[in-house]
């Protein structure tokens, strides 16, 4: 049997949208994976969708696949994404008028995932004793109900498999896990069973590698990075799928990036918690078990994945309003660049005290001398060329935010000299969508899948 | 900092390549050996202990070290190392993307044989 090959078009919401065109026209694939929502993610599209009704998906999605049908429609390559965010109808009615523009009415099915949307059954949950303690305090999740916004279950695989079992050319979700948009496919392909613990961990760790797009092919790797050749036009990775749940990591021929043992590697820790214990609603991958061995240039075989049977929970994600914040920057420069920044702070928050405004933190950073590595960095040079002054904060209120925002600009007259940078005015005062990460018993979730025929 | 006296030493990125993320407030680090031969060497001397120390005043929370022998590469969680993490810090590096080459700095005993290499 020919492996499956399932391609990484995108691994977040403002990736490189060239990718998945690349990925499509570059080679031979049979799915093409893009995965858009993050946590921070999932508070933008709230945010829109409480503004406007129609939006809460990724809307840079329904262009895109309307760059791609009929290169897609002429090589039966099938699309899976989580690019409907907290609204997958509205985006799937965007994908069929994209397709019926195209004259490609008749030709393509669009598969739905919801019913991870939480949001109406949340006091009928609580009222039947889910507590939806949150995973990190402990808290009940009534210390912040009235402030609450969304609440996502995370789905995983199988909603997507019955999708693409329908016909679905395109399976458009809301909150499915990244991992389980590549898993998906090798389910259906292989048929495996649900509890081929195995499998599904293989699968798992497969979507792991290529969830963050080029992250496991030469892009953000440390080893090497100065010889990493052509991430003008980096190859997405792809993945070669086994019905054993071996498979190959690779990218299409003449591209750039790399594929390696330290390129999948670094991407295989990253954001990783206890390896022996990855969670996911399709069971749990055992990352310690993982074997990687190079077998060629820009490919790296993938095997030994052991696997533990799945929890009997959904993580819950539900985000909640928290407060407003805002990030001031100015740019001080030549001689005693630091220094000039490091007064301009103080002055500042002198004259934030006496205007009497509280905050619950403000936070000042030197971008250039230890804004990221705070002591680590050591002492700063003392010739600095310019130093980054940014200041942040955080408050319930929106009033002394915005205030805040108002004592930037004066700085530039009316403090200390030689600075710049300004040119972006005022800062904005950006409202705060906090999460609460909680879980809840599978029983209480029902995926729901529907066929949309353009 | 964190500097071991009295003995040759040498910086982790020597070493070891790096690649971190968040979970929350918590900021993971994977710590991969360059050379699997050095890996032991990494697992007696990149202690939970000698991570939290080497991030002291950085970080509010402790310090859990996991180990995969298998990609010659420890997992550090740095809780409380992100200022509330996510939509809530204020920090450049709210997502803890940079915390990999931070623990790069951190300086640890020559393995036996390295000024031959």
């Amino acid at each position: 049997m020919t492996p499956v090959r399932i391609a990484s078009g995108q691994g977040f919401w403002g990736d490189w949208l060239e990718a998945p065109v690349r990925q499509v026209e570059g080679g031979p694939v049979d799915y093409l994976m893009m995965d858009y929502l993050a946590e921070v993610t999932m508070s933008i599209l709230q945010k829109q969708h409480a503004r406007d009704a129609r939006l809460g998906y990724a809307r840079d999605f329904p262009p895109l696949i309307e760059r791609l049908l009929p290169t897609l429609v002429k090589r039966g390559i099938r699309v899976i994404s989580n690019a409907g965010g907290v609204n997958p109808h509205a985006c799937a009615d965007a994908v069929v008028a994209a397709a019926r523009k195209l004259g490609l009415a008749g030709k393509v099915r669009v598969g739905v995932v919801s019913g991870d949307d939480l949001m109406l059954r949340l006091d009928d949950l609580v009222r039947r004793g889910q507590a939806l303690n949150n995973l990190d305090t402990g808290r009940p999740l009534t210390d912040v109900r009235p402030r609450v916004r969304s609440a996502n279950a995370y789905l995983g695989a199988r909603p997507v498999v019955e999708a693409l079992r329908q016909g679905a050319q395109i399976v458009i979700t809301g909150r499915v896990t990244d991992t389980g948009l590549t898993l998906a496919p090798m389910i259906h392909e292989f048929g495996w069973g649900e509890t081929d613990w195995d499998r599904l961990a293989a699968g798992t760790v497969a979507g792991h590698i290529i969830e963050c797009g080029a992250q496991c092919s030469g892009g953000n790797c440390l080893v090497d990075w100065e010889r990493i050749p052509g991430l003008d036009d980096p190859g997405y990775p792809i993945v070669e799928a086994e019905p054993d749940g071996s498979f190959t990591v690779t990218k299409h021929a003449g591209t750039g990036g790399r594929v390696s043992v330290a390129t999948v590697t670094e991407q295989l820790l990253y954001e990783m918690g206890d390896p022996r214990s990855y969670i996911t609603p399709d069971g749990i991958a055992d990352f310690t078990s993982i074997r990687l061995r190079q077998q060629g240039r820009d490919r790296v075989r993938v095997s030994g994945i052991r696997g533990a049977p799945a929890t009997d929970s959904f993580k819950v994600s539900v985000s909640y309003f928290y407060g407003y914040k805002a990030i001031g920057t100015l740019v001080y420069v030549w001689p005693e660049a630091h220094a000039k920044a490091q007064r301009a702070d103080r002055i500042l928050r002198a004259r934030l005290k006496r205007l009497g405004l509280t905050f619950e933190e403000i936070l000042t950073e030197y971008v250039g001398v230890d804004a990221t590595h705070g002591r680590l960095a050591g002492k700063p040079h003392p010739d600095l060329a310019e130093v980054e002054l940014r200041v942040g904060v955080r408050a319930p209120d929106a009033a002394p935010v915005e205030r805040f925002t108002r004592e930037i600009a004066p700085l530039i007259l009316n403090g200390p000299p030689s600075v710049t940078g300004f040119a972006g005015g005022r800062p904005k005062v950006e409202e705060i969508v906090a999460y609460w990460p909680a879980l809840l018993p599978k029983v209480e979730v029902t995926p729901v899948v529907e066929i949309i025929a353009a | 900092m964190n500097r071991p006296r009295g003995k040759r030493t040498v910086q982790l990125l020597r070493l070891a390549h790096a690649r971190s993320g968040d979970k929350g407030n918590t900021a993971n680090v994977g710590l991969i050996a360059l050379r699997p031969d050095d890996y032991p060497f990494l697992v007696k001397q990149v202690t939970a202990a000698r991570v939290a120390r080497h991030f002291r005043g950085m970080i509010e929370g402790p310090v859990e070290r996991f180990e995969l022998p298998n990609l010659c590469a420890l997992n550090f969680l740095l809780h409380g190392a992100l200022d509330g993490g996510g939509t809530i810090s204020l920090k450049t590096d709210a997502q803890g993307k940079v915390f990999s080459t931070a623990l790069l700095r951190m300086e640890i005993p020559a393995p036996p044989g390295f000024r031959a290499r």
